[in-house]
């Protein structure tokens, strides 16, 4: 490397640090400007990284938002970003490690449900950008010989998102938005849920108990009949029918894979 | 299906979620919409969906904010490939990309920051330039910056900087005329000296935005590119000062924050097509040739 090209290298790493850390003093090679002290031009650039980042958090996790208020969200917001700054030009999916990042911010330790919110969110916001498929009805298993049932794999949704809360965490969620009755949520019981587009709406549905990991084992690509028989493991009770049942009403399966274990790896 | 790629020497207007349905629906009489590249890189969802249909009835111009032209390290590869395969699928008459940096160590800064004006930077500038053209396939128009801080180490003015990287990298140039009066403002210049230097025969599109101002105790003024509001009055005149020496061309109103309703934003739009019919008639347009710089290379 040339010596001119570390000097563009050495400007740039002195005035990144100074745009992530605002202790530090604006970076020497920058002259004084006509619209008062280099420090103010600086400035515009520093706010414009923070207040661009935050305003990309706040457009993907509204709910999160709106149950801290602005102010909060904001000084949250700024801590994430200076822990996890964007390691892409592609903002889309930013936001991924929001809800780890809430469940040890000691300031937010007061809302213990706010992780899963921001998880819940950020499912709903993968959902939104994923991979377009169509999904299939139910009606396609009558084709299947009845032998070959237990043998098939399902190719599910792209943009299919398990989310499981020790809260009611999609109640609440619901309810932020003004749709249900906040008073009458449960708090002590937790939910499973399902976040989905299967076609330009993304869908958030709560699954009946057994489901989230009956269907993450046909995400990691169980045969339908092992996935059901460790669902009856976990709870003889466990319907098969019915949530064979869900899982088509809400979009999740795209394609049959007739032999399980040959093209388990499919996906 | 039969889709016109040319960006006409009209007015176009950013195109926003938030207006998606108004333009499918109303379908306005307007010649073309510029997306930013970086927020169709999702795999698929709405975006695509509702782009693809705009695209059916109006060409596209492709606006990079994300590759860091101006960055002292390679540009990145992967990020490359994301804007061929846009290009590839949404086929844009026009690409651009702006005079600036914008990743560091691989931090994204969401910003496009100042570069020093020297002859190191102009080649700098110009190999990423030649590399985006020959991985997108297409000529680039380099946008001139917003600045809020000149360098000491600089030894070329703005202006020379690019002609210089356009003779280097056989790029085009965007004139963003609200920049020029942002930059002009912070830096204590006069912004119609700059119009008045730049060299129009290069440009190939325009764009026109709203900025906010900030003044200080001691009566400094700032200007900030926020595209948040209606163009002002000094840059229509900076506009139409620029058409009447280098005639009619592709003018973009950029709109995006605070968004209005789609009526307002395209009553900018109709603002801008006054003044360019007026100069359609003086007026010539630069010939938008696709780069196709492999195959000039092996013949």
């Amino acid at each position: 490397m040339s010596p001119q090209a570390d000097s563009l290298a050495a400007l740039q790493q002195a005035f990144s640090a100074a745009l992530r850390d605002a202790a530090q003093p604006v970076p020497a090679p920058i002259a004084v400007g006509a619209e008062g002290p280099a420090a103010r031009g600086f400035d515009v650039y520093r706010n414009n990284v923070a207040v661009s980042l935050i305003e990309a958090l706040e457009a993907a996790f509204p709910v999160v938002l709106r149950l801290v208020g602005a102010d909060f969200f904001k000084a949250t917001a700024r801590a994430y970003i200076a822990e996890e700054p964007p390691r892409s030009p592609v903002l889309l999916l930013y936001g991924r490690g929001f809800g780890d990042f809430l469940e040890t911010f000691p300031p937010a330790a007061g809302v213990p449900y706010l992780g899963d919110m921001a998880r819940l969110e950020w499912a709903q916001l993968y959902a939104y950008h994923a991979s377009d498929a169509a999904p299939l009805e139910i009606d396609c298993l009558s084709a299947v010989p009845p032998a070959e049932l237990g043998s098939l794999c399902f190719v599910l949704h792209p943009s299919l998102h398990l989310i499981r809360s020790r809260w009611p965490v999609v109640s609440l969620w619901a309810a932020s938005g003004g749709a249900a009755d906040e008073t009458d949520i449960d708090m002590k019981s937790g939910q499973e849920a399902a976040v989905i587009r299967p076609a330009l709406k993304v869908e958030t549905r709560l699954l009946p108990p057994g489901g989230h990991d009956f269907i993450a084992d046909l995400m990691e690509g169980a045969t339908l009949g092992a996935a059901a028989e460790r669902a009856v493991e976990r709870d003889p009770a466990f319907d098969l029918a019915v949530h064979l049942q869900g899982l088509f009403e809400i979009g999740a399966v795209t394609a049959l894979l007739p032999s399980g274990p040959d093209t388990q790896t499919l996906q | 299906m039969a889709r016109s790629s040319t960006i006409p020497a009209r007015a176009g207007v950013g195109l926003k979620a938030q207006h998606y349905e108004a333009v499918l629906d109303g379908r306005p009489d307007l010649g073309w919409f510029e997306v930013h590249a970086e927020n169709y890189m999702g795999a698929g969802g709405p975006p695509h969906h509702y782009l693809t249909r705009i695209r059916r009835d109006y060409p596209l111009s492709l606006h990079g904010v994300g590759l860091s032209i101006g960055g002292a390290a390679p540009l990145d590869e992967a990020h490359l490939a994301r804007f061929k395969d846009l290009a590839e699928r949404y086929e844009p008459g026009l690409v651009s990309e702006h005079l600036a940096w914008s990743t560091h160590n691989d931090i994204y800064f969401n910003d496009l920051l100042p570069l020093p004006y020297t002859n190191e930077t102009v080649v700098r500038v110009s190999d990423h330039l030649e590399r985006m053209q020959d991985v997108v396939g297409h000529r680039v128009l380099l946008e001139n910056p917003s600045t809020y801080v000149t360098f000491r180490e600089s030894t070329m003015s703005e202006i020379d900087f690019l002609k210089a990287v356009v003779k280097l990298s056989g790029c085009g140039l965007l004139l963003d005329v609200n920049n020029v009066m942002v930059s002009a403002t912070n830096q204590g210049t006069a912004p119609e000296a700059y119009i008045d230097s730049f060299p129009l025969e290069h440009v190939g599109e325009i764009h026109l935005g709203g900025h906010a101002r900030e003044d200080d105790d001691q009566g400094n003024t700032l200007l900030i590119d926020a595209h948040d509001r209606a163009v002002d009055d000094a840059v229509w005149r900076l506009y139409d000062r620029s058409l009447a020496r280098g005639g009619a061309k592709p003018t973009l109103i950029e709109w995006d924050n605070d968004l209005p309703d789609w009526e307002t934003l395209y009553s900018e739009a109709r603002a801008a097509e006054q003044l360019l019919e007026v100069r359609k008639i003086s007026g010539r347009v630069p010939p938008l040739a696709k780069r196709r710089r492999a195959h000039v290379a092996a013949g």
